[in-house]
């Protein structure tokens, strides 16, 4: 399949709907989630908790920065860019909640690296198209919602509904991009986790 | 006399065909060609040895699922070759922990003092903090199966430890 060939563009208005509303309800809910998070009541460890939540919020760095790059790469059309950055404003909703969550329990939140370093890392330069952009999209966010699933035991009692609110729109954004690189659908249930 | 030569003729056929497995192990060619997506040269049996052809695609077999599981449960944070929000991975298995040129270990993992071995790796994705209290990486992998597959690709992935 060639970059040409992706069906996204022509699925533009109900992908960016349904994007837009899960934006607004899935941000408050992820917001509201948080500012219960910092209950002194937390089952968990309050420094372990940081710990967790600061490699999350080095995550959603790292995915934010691939959104921004990727969308000023040159190699998207127009309407791709467009729900990119829709992706990217959910991103940089959860890297805030996170922040305002470590923040809450005492701790300093992790930065951002260079833009250079996420080249680097992420592999930025070998990507010579669309769908090169869209696979490794794909792969930061399937990794993503399997990441926030798998930490949930990990984190106090308090951050459990937010990790799994946070791994369920990294799963969104992961069925929208394997939907538009003609993935099938998955056959087996528990596809996340 | 139609019963001897069949009898025969059934051991002449068998012969023929455990001969014929054995001489098709014993091909160099065979032992090591697996036609595998992506990064072949990780995961191929490094060890040409024509009494172990079953066990070695066996091994080869659940990195190559260990593979697909690396992307989809750990490549959020990992990858082989670049430090991201986690350390690399390529030659992780036999490293000494929390040594990765350039990577910012959690204190936690600095004082573990461990070399990450089956054992080691197994009980790390269970549970990191049980490992290692105070850890940074909060990801469980419940399923064994899961964990085995991983750890047989992290192993492929590093050619240092054989």
């Amino acid at each position: 399949m060639t970059g040409s060939e992706l069906t996204m563009p022509s699925r533009r208005a109900l992908i960016g709907g349904a994007g837009k509303t899960l934006s607004a309800a899935g941000l408050a809910m992820i917001v509201s989630g948080c500012s219960n998070a910092a209950a002194p009541e937390s089952a968990g460890d309050p420094s372990q908790d940081v710990g967790i939540l600061n490699a999350a919020i080095a995550l959603e760095h790292e995915g934010i920065a691939a959104y921004q790059i990727a969308a000023t790469s040159g190699l998207l059309q127009p309407a791709v860019v467009e729900i990119g950055v829709t992706f990217q404003g959910h991103h940089k909703g959860h890297r805030d909640a996170l922040v305002k969550a470590v923040e809450q329990l005492g701790g300093n939140a992790a930065e951002e690296k260079s833009q250079d370093h996420y080249v680097e890392a992420l592999g930025i330069a070998s990507l010579k198209n669309q769908e090169d952009v869209l696979r490794l999209a794909l792969k930061l966010e399937r990794g993503a919602a399997n990441a926030y699933l798998g930490l949930i035991p990990s984190l106090g009692n308090d951050f459990h509904q937010v990790a799994a609110q946070m791994a369920g729109d990294e799963a969104f954004h992961a069925a929208i991009l394997a939907n538009a690189l003609g993935e099938p659908i998955p056959k087996a249930p528990l596809m996340f986790g | 006399m139609r019963t001897k030569t069949g009898i025969w003729v059934s051991i002449g056929l068998a012969t023929a065909v455990v001969g014929g497995i054995l001489l098709a192990n014993a091909l160099p060619a065979n032992q090591h060609t697996r036609h595998v997506a992506g990064n072949a040269a990780e995961i191929a049996p490094s060890i040409p040895s024509p009494a172990l052809p079953v066990t070695m695609a066996a091994v080869s077999n659940q990195a190559i699922a260990g593979k697909k599981l690396y992307q989809s449960k750990c490549g959020a944070c990992h990858s082989l070759d670049a430090n991201r929000v986690g350390p690399q991975h390529r030659n992780v298995f036999g490293r000494e922990a929390a040594t990765v040129s350039g990577f910012r270990y959690s204190k936690a993992l600095k004082k573990l003092n461990i070399r990450w071995t089956t054992k080691n790796l197994d009980i790390w994705l269970t549970n990191p903090s049980k490992l290692a209290p105070g850890t940074s990486m909060g990801f469980r992998l419940a399923k064994a199966s899961d964990r085995k597959a991983i750890i047989a690709y992290l192993k492929s992935a590093s050619p240092k430890s054989k």
